[in-house]
């Protein structure tokens, strides 16, 4: 852990165009450990990418990203070691369907982080049952809600303890009655002390659940604020616009 | 969750069928009813005609005679089946090569990247030749023309009809293999990759898995496709139910120990085809919620 007082994760003018759309156009972001940072914006403004160059699967055109002070958008670091490192969360959860819940949640430990099956199968239990989904280990996701799949799929990207977790609009999917138990489950996560960043289209719950949050728009950061400030006072004209749309 | 099912045991137990309810289960009773009655009259109607106008036509005693001797069938039973046998090794062996061989030829088509350019290449090539040959072509130049490289030096007909069975199928099932990985979305891909698993660990535990299942009817399609043209290797010699059938036609002139052949490789197929069929009723069944349509 060289970077154990820096930022976890820090972005230094990270550009990315897809043909002549500039999707990111030179983003600098830090996150700091225990820190949970909301990217909002409304749809095409960069967010999702900006997760996805972060775990690299998408390349970037210039720029730096470090992971706790390592640059991981130089082409000859490993990128499977990179990912092992930070957990994602797919708007629609991507469970493997040919797998039980449980080994969903295992595949990473025994496969990636070679954990033998019997102590990565207790700490799969263990993670499930704190979320009430012991009694779905043995089943295969297609019977579970989409709000237990999603929860499931959480579960999934933290059992092998992640430094980072990215969440991409991990309540877009979902019926409006099960949005309430996914973010409970965010926000319990962030009360531990995972570092987050998650694209999201939920003001309240940014406003409640992340110490940050970050606005973007056209692939630039308009405003990078504290939480409270973000909602109660945006310094930017762009930013009060974005916002009365969902006061509305 | 366990709120929601106690809810419904303690319904269920006080919940007597509504009159509606009786109502539509005598009229799906009798819609069964009927429709068991009208296929079982059609199918007695067809059979009828059929036996009608093979028994009634001129030639059908000699038919007989010549095709559905029983006492040739009896007699030749033993050597049919003992050439049988052969073809079922050649069967197992070939088809264990075909699996292999596809599986391999598939994963190289789907690799990404200029490097992997002349395997690609070759892979697309090679189904390229060998969906495009006929079996019997290829059977003859493998087990007439391989010999001659002395590789393998006194190796029998069988192996190398095997060799030239593996040749022509795998290319058929590669195909098959690359649809079926191409079929499984690409979000299961970035989701195994986002957890850190490799390329070839995705492919072996996230891909391949899900894409098998898509592709396991036509795969069985194929299997039993192969299943009848291991008979074709007799045309290289070797003696094999056809083959065993051909020297007993010609031992007693008569027609019947072919049909003893063909039966045996209709029984050979039929239990692979209804096993199939459980399979994948049962995966499907595992995984996913029911409906009814």
């Amino acid at each position: 852990m060289s970077g154990a007082t820096g930022p976890v994760l820090r972005l230094r003018g990270v550009r990315r165009a897809f043909g002549d759309h500039l999707v990111l156009d030179g983003i600098d972001l830090d996150v700091a450990a225990h820190e949970v940072v909301a990217l909002v914006g409304s749809s095409g403004s960069g967010k999702s990418t900006l997760l996805r160059t972060v775990n690299l699967i998408e390349r970037i055109d210039d720029g730096e990203i470090l992971l706790q002070g390592r640059d991981i958008s130089d082409p000859r670091i490993d990128a499977d070691a990179v990912r092992a490192r930070i957990g994602v969360v797919f708007q629609h959860y991507n469970l493997f369907p040919h797998l039980s819940v449980l080994d969903n949640v295992t595949l990473a430990s025994r496969l990636v982080h070679r954990v033998g099956r019997a102590e990565a199968e207790r700490r799969g239990l263990e993670l499930l049952a704190s979320i009430g989904l012991a009694d779905f280990a043995r089943a295969f996701p297609d019977r579970l809600s989409g709000g237990q799949q999603q929860r499931a799929a959480i579960v999934r990207a933290i059992a092998t303890d992640p430094e980072l977790l990215l969440l991409d609009e991990v309540t877009s999917a979902l019926d409006p009655e099960l949005v309430g138990e996914v973010l409970a489950l965010v926000r319990s996560l962030a009360d531990r002390g995972t570092t987050i960043v998650m694209a999201t289209h939920e003001m309240a719950f940014a406003r409640d659940v992340a110490d940050r949050v970050v606005f973007l728009d056209a692939g630039r950061i308009i405003e990078d604020a504290p939480a409270r400030q973000f909602f109660e006072a945006p310094r930017e004209e762009r930013t009060r616009e974005f916002l009365t749309r969902f006061r509305a | 969750m366990t709120d929601s099912t106690d809810a419904r045991t303690a319904t269920t137990d006080a919940w007597q069928p509504s009159t509606i309810e009786l109502e539509r289960r005598s009229f799906r009773r009798r819609q069964t009813g009927r429709s068991v009655l009208v296929s079982i009259a059609s199918t007695l109607a067809i059979a009828a005609l059929l036996v009608w106008a093979l028994v009634g036509s001129p030639g059908w005693t000699r038919v007989v005679e010549t095709f559905f001797d029983p006492q040739v069938a009896i007699a030749s039973l033993p050597r049919v089946l003992e050439g049988f046998w052969l073809n079922i090794q050649v069967l197992f062996f070939a088809s264990i090569g075909v699996v292999l061989v596809a599986l391999l030829l598939a994963t190289l088509r789907t690799l990404r990247g200029p490097v992997f350019f002349p395997l690609r290449a070759l892979a697309a090539g090679y189904t390229d030749i060998f969906r495009g040959m006929p079996v019997l072509i290829v059977l003859y130049l493998v087990g007439f023309g391989l010999p001659g490289l002395d590789f393998f030096p006194r190796m029998p007909v069988a192996f190398w009809g095997t060799i030239a069975l593996i040749l022509t199928y795998s290319a058929y099932v590669s195909e098959v293999f690359r649809a079926g990985i191409e079929a499984v979305h690409p979000s299961q891909r970035l989701a195994a990759r986002s957890l850190g698993l490799s390329h070839g660990q995705t492919m072996r535990r996230v891909v391949l898995p899900q894409a098998l299942r898509k592709v396991t009817p036509a795969l069985m399609n194929d299997f039993v496709a192969m299943q009848k043209d291991v008979g074709l290797i007799s045309v290289l010699g070797a003696v094999d139910a056809v083959r065993a059938a051909q020297i007993e036609t010609a031992h007693f002139f008569n027609f019947t120990p072919y049909v003893v052949a063909g039966l045996l490789f209709v029984l050979l197929a039929w239990p692979m085809i209804r096993f199939t069929d459980w399979v994948s009723a049962r995966m499907r069944a595992r995984e996913q919620v029911g409906s009814i349509v």
